[in-house]
């Protein structure tokens, strides 16, 4: 792509109120940075809930979890990881001016968001299956802790929201492929792109959080 | 001699145009082209517009209590009703008028001119908030369609997951009215960041900016706690996941924990910005620089980091810990010395100003007043001993009331009053502005003095029926909240007069010295014809105003162009 075509279709993306370029890239990017910072914080009532339960009840996770099947969520934690690489690299070539490459590496992303989201129903159906459900409808008898059915609440709360955010995220880089596609962004403009995937990796990095403290307890 | 990253800045003095014809009310027409602005000064009318209307709802709501309690049997309604009134009267009033208040609306307005921007950082973003928020409105309106939520705006479990009326409508509204809150936060942070001009650096922002921002970052780090926290209440109630209910093996205290966390930080979101306008009135109508700037100004992000420390002065008698109770109303005294560190300060201002009793000044002092009382008992019941004694007593209600209504609700009278010429381009009757202002605070004492005698001598909160001997001073309450009520119908009677018939406003009607009075009256679409240049700080009454009136020169310009150098943005 030539060098003028770039440099105007740069100016149209300044919107009215800004000085330069620089001062909106830096101003979208610290806004997304806040927003993240929220998100940690909504997790984080969940996270206190899990300590707080865990601490109360140390023998309840112990038990609880060996419900959980490690080599699905293992598999899901490897799909999640290579998801943010694609991202990762989308951000990369949507800077270069690779159009084509970035839109490939979004349609992997959401391929591989895709598989997360299958496994995960899975995963969710063996265990509504034996009648695990979250809190009073709970009927499973194969686990002897009376408060088994509140690990499963928990369980279902945090996976359950990062699943929701797996959702939008897929749609968030679906409308990136979108502007990709009409040519809206591009080394000149990449401010959209670049604020996903940040959004891709917070993703990401709960599920990172969210195995070990589920699957993993011995 | 400037190295060559730096760049030379021609500046000059531009005046302002006393009689714009382009103005942001004229620039463009239609109830579209309000509804779907991204300008944040009509955004800030819209939001002043909506606040407004809750105010008045949640009013009407307040005096529909006070009315019942006028005799210690039933009056008017029964006692289920009741409870859904003084549900609703907290519920809108916390959520819908005073966490949108001052921010939201005069925040709006203002923030970017303060800062000499044309528009917050996300415009769009801020139209959405508003959006947000009346979609979140619309929702509490479904809720109180659909069964009026009777369990306190505190939503306290286990009542709150068993009740029969609508509480997972409402808390999806105070959800989605929280997302609208974060999303003005985050636009305050940023455009704060981001946007402002040239000189205008963190030691010159006017202290209503400074308290903003302290604002905003209690309302990004507070309000995602909420959002779970109704989130998970919502869930107990439609799936009995059994983490708040104890008949599940939940534990109701961790409710209190979760909801407190936010609604104490809260009561911030709501006091600060309050702060922040007395400050802009005390020195503008003392005519004199801010005593201790920085103190004030850093008091302010001291509240909001204390703040999140104390939530458990609200759970004393709830069955947390004795250590707890004893850490948390130890810190709970701390939050004086900020406050106290302010009240110091503004009375310093005004030592040998000269001091203009104008409207807004008279709410200045009344919030001085009032405000004082509201803080010293809550140091009062911040005391674990007394408060065991005061808990969910009158007192209580009485100590918010001095705070909430006599801080924020009064200081944003205040603000309103300040800024109206900016705003509308009119000004109001000055005459009837004072003597409004002397009617709503001799009637708030009436109102809610009593209740601190009541609550001290042991009439409990939310009750619907009393024992007889506390009839005369409830009766003396409702009668002073009738005359707060008419104290507002005169407001808004001379409020609209002006806006109608009112008198053209100068530019600078004031002689303040920060960047919203450096425009027209009303201001025009992009609030500065060109990008102002700040040298001096917003409370310097002693310099000419000429010198605040600097902007970048274009080429060319007029032959006294001043030429400073600048380090790049």
């Amino acid at each position: 792509m030539a060098n003028q075509s770039v440099a105007t279709e740069k100016k149209s993306h300044l919107q009215h109120h800004f000085v330069d370029e620089d001062q909106q890239f830096e101003s979208s990017k610290m806004g997304m940075w806040i927003f993240l910072v929220t998100e940690v914080l909504m997790f984080g009532g969940l996270f206190v809930a899990y300590i707080i339960y865990r601490a109360w009840h140390p023998d309840l996770f112990y038990e609880a979890a060996q419900e959980l099947d490690v080599a699905l969520g293992a598999t899901n934690t490897v799909v999640l990881i290579a998801s943010s690489l694609t991202i990762a690299l989308a951000i990369r070539a949507v800077q270069l001016d690779k159009i084509k490459a970035a839109i490939n590496y979004m349609a992997a992303t959401i391929l591989l968001a895709g598989t997360f989201m299958v496994i995960k129903y899975f995963e969710y159906m063996d265990k509504f299956g034996k009648g695990i459900y979250p809190g009073e409808s709970y009927t499973y008898d194969g686990l002897e802790h009376e408060m088994a059915a509140n690990f499963f609440s928990i369980y279902y709360m945090m996976t359950g929201l990062h699943g929701i955010h797996v959702v939008i995220g897929m749609v968030l880089i679906g409308w990136m492929i979108i502007k990709a596609k009409k040519g809206l962004v591009h080394s000149g403009y990449y401010t959209p792109v670049e604020n996903t995937g940040l959004f891709w990796h917070l993703v990401d990095i709960i599920w990172i959080f969210l195995f070990p403290l589920l699957y993993l307890i011995d | 001699m400037a190295d060559s990253s730096q760049k030379t800045l021609r500046i000059r003095e531009f005046p302002i145009d006393e009689n714009p014809g382009h103005t942001y009310l004229n620039h463009e027409k239609g109830i579209l082209s309000w509804l779907f602005t991204v300008d944040h000064k009509r955004i800030g009318l819209l939001y002043l517009g909506s606040v407004i209307l809750f105010f008045f709802v949640g009013g009407m709501l307040a005096l529909l209590l006070r009315t019942e309690l006028l005799t210690p049997a039933q009056s008017i309604v029964d006692a289920d009703t009741y409870n859904q009134i003084f549900t609703l009267h907290g519920a809108i009033m916390i959520f819908l008028f005073i966490i949108p208040s001052i921010p939201a609306a005069l925040g709006n307005f203002f923030l970017p001119m303060m800062i000499g921007a044309k528009d917050v950082a996300f415009p769009r973003l801020n139209l959405a908030s508003w959006w947000i928020y009346i979609f979140g409105a619309l929702f509490a309106l479904y809720s109180i369609i659909t069964g009026a939520v009777d369990t306190g705006w505190t939503f306290y479990t286990p009542y709150s997951t068993q009740t029969g009326t609508s509480v997972v409508s409402m808390t999806l509204a105070v959800f989605i009215l929280g997302f609208s809150s974060i999303l003005t936060g985050l636009n305050f942070i940023v455009t704060l960041h981001k946007l402002r001009s040239p000189g205008l650096s963190w030691s010159k922002m006017p202290l209503f900016l400074w308290s903003l921002y302290a604002t905003a970052v209690i309302q990004i780090l507070a309000t995602p706690i909420l959002a779970i926290t109704v989130l998970l209440l919502a869930m107990e109630r439609i799936l009995g996941i059994g983490i708040f209910d104890p008949s599940l093996g939940g534990d109701p205290v961790l409710f209190q924990h979760f909801f407190w966390f936010y609604s104490h930080p809260a009561v911030y979101i709501m006091i600060v910005p309050a702060f922040g306008i007395i400050s802009e009135l005390i020195s503008t109508y003392s005519r004199k620089t801010i005593f201790g700037y920085w103190a004030i100004a850093l008091s302010s992000l001291a509240i909001a980091f204390i703040g999140f420390l104390v939530w458990g002065h609200h759970m004393f008698v709830s069955g947390q810990s004795e250590l707890s109770s004893v850490v948390f109303s130890f810190l709970t005294f701390f939050v004086g010395v900020p406050t106290g560190i302010k009240i110091f300060n503004w009375v310093a201002t005004m030592y040998k100003g000269s001091i203009d009793l104008k409207t807004p000044m008279l709410y200045a002092l009344a919030f001085l007043f009032l405000f004082t009382i509201g803080g010293l008992t809550g140091i009062m019941i911040g005391a674990l001993s007394i408060n065991v004694h005061l808990h969910d007593t009158y007192y209580i209600v009485a100590h918010f009331h001095y705070v909430m209504m006599g801080g924020t609700v009064i200081a944003m009278l205040g603000g309103l009053h300040h800024w109206w010429p900016k705003m509308t381009g009119k000004m109001y009757n000055e005459f009837w502005g004072r003597i409004t202002c002397g009617v709503i605070f001799l009637s708030f004492n009436m109102t809610f003095l009593p209740q601190f005698i009541m609550g001290s001598q042991g009439m409990p909160r939310r009750y619907f029926n009393y024992v007889d001997q506390f009839q005369g001073l409830h009766q003396f309450s409702t009668i002073g909240s009738y005359l707060l009520g008419v104290g507002f119908v005169m407001m808004a009677v001379y409020l609209l007069w002006s806006l109608f018939k009112g008198p053209k406003a100068p530019s600078n009607p004031w002689k303040a010295r920060s960047l919203e009075w450096m425009t027209s009256s009303p201001p025009t679409h992009h609030n500065f014809e060109y990008t102002p240049v700040i040298l001096h700080g917003p409370y310097d009454h002693h310099k000419p105003m000429k010198e605040f009136r600097m902007g970048v020169a274009e080429e060319s310009e007029s032959p006294d162009v001043i030429e400073i150098d600048k380090d790049p943005a």
